[in-house]
């Protein structure tokens, strides 16, 4: 049992569990499922400034603050005692792509070879920690959610915006990933 | 802590029900919608589905920086097959809350509230959709990455957190 579990987890396992949480937490506690609210909260809570969109209960908003270090908690724990000795299988196309960018890294779920403290003072290393995650924060506040808020929870509410909302994280993806990123691989 | 309180004070006795209104109007994610006020270990209980959460998030690799860039280059089916079965069964199981009237465990009746259309979602999903591809992560498989070891996620989830800052702090000036 613990040996199976230790293998990946195919897609039509994790989906339905994530899918899951909808229910779980509007049952347990009239909870609609999202986590980017919570960068929020901590804003709220840490550094509100008299900023209007700071100034709200968030006190109220604590349930999604135990979420959030649930799933980090879930982390720590899936990687003690969960965890799958062999490296990462991805695609030989990706590979050999990566491997032009000297990335040959697989024992981590992140490559090693591009996040890491030391790479942090590097061109590279700072656009993709430090640029990619503002642009996380700023992006998922402007669009109102993420990919929990909107896609999961607004498009199961059958929401049009939460629709028209992960079209776009899609196309920022796409040209991210296969125009951009190679030039910033490559610094 | 006690330096800001002292500045929040006042807006907060002045507004209170005016800024939750505005918390739903502009975007409504993650608001606590019951009115049954639990002790703070009633908050366990979601501590206990993150956990589970995030457990599911390493297990199936949808942290994984190496996946996201696959589902990005059209080189496996894994996430497009996580997120649309995730999908589907949140559909069914909303459907089946408002078919069924299906209650809390506190007895509340379940509220949905419905999305305004604001030009934020465009622009805003476009930048999330860059950072998301840089990144490998959305804000959830941020907050699981750092617990697998990758400590250095700390960096762009403290990133994150001056993003949605920055944008709270210049919202007004922003098209929406």
């Amino acid at each position: 049992m613990l040996e199976w579990l230790k293998q990946p987890w195919p897609w039509y396992v994790a989906g339905p569990l994530i899918g899951l949480t909808v229910p779980a937490l509007l049952i347990l506690g009239n909870k609609s499922f999202g986590i980017s609210s919570s960068l929020r909260h901590i804003c709220a809570a840490c550094i509100p400034a008299k900023i209007p969109f700071f100034q709200y209960n968030w006190k109220k908003e604590a349930w999604n603050m135990f979420f959030v270090l649930g799933i980090f908690l879930g982390g720590v724990i899936a990687t003690l005692i969960l965890s799958n000795p062999a490296p990462i299988a991805v695609h030989p196309n990706l590979a050999t792509e990566l491997a032009g960018y000297g990335i040959t890294d697989y024992t981590g779920l992140v490559p090693g070879d591009v996040f890491s403290w030391p790479a942090l003072l590097t061109a590279r290393g700072f656009i993709m920690m430090v640029v990619g995650g503002f642009l996380v924060g700023f992006g998922t506040r402007y669009a109102g959610g993420c990919t929990s808020g909107h896609a999961i929870m607004g498009i199961s509410n059958l929401q049009l915006p939460s629709v028209i909302a992960t079209c776009c994280f899609m196309a920022g993806g796409f040209i991210m990933a296969n125009l951009i990123l190679p030039f910033i691989l490559s610094l | 802590m006690s330096a800001s309180n002292s500045f929040v004070e006042p807006v907060n006795k002045a507004g209170l029900p005016d800024t939750d209104f505005e918390v739903r109007s502009l975007d409504t994610m993650c608001v606590s919608d019951t009115k049954v006020v639990e002790p703070w270990y009633g908050h366990l209980k979601y501590l206990i589905i993150g956990v589970l959460f995030g457990i599911v998030f390493v297990k199936a690799e949808i942290i994984s920086w190496f996946r996201i860039q696959e589902m990005f280059r059209l080189q496996s089916f894994h996430m497009y097959g996580v997120i649309g079965s995730a999908v589907a069964v949140g559909m069914l199981s909303v459907f089946l809350i408002k078919k069924f009237n299906i209650k809390t465990i506190h007895g509340e009746k379940i509220e949905f509230h419905d999305k305004k259309f604001n030009k934020g979602q465009i622009y805003g999903g476009l930048l999330f959709g860059l950072g998301w591809a840089i990144t490998g992560a959305c804000p959830g498989p941020l907050f699981a990455q750092i617990g697998t070891g990758a400590t250095v996620i700390v960096v762009t989830l403290l990133a994150a957190i001056a993003g949605t800052w920055v944008y709270g702090k210049f919202r007004d000036k922003l098209p929406h």
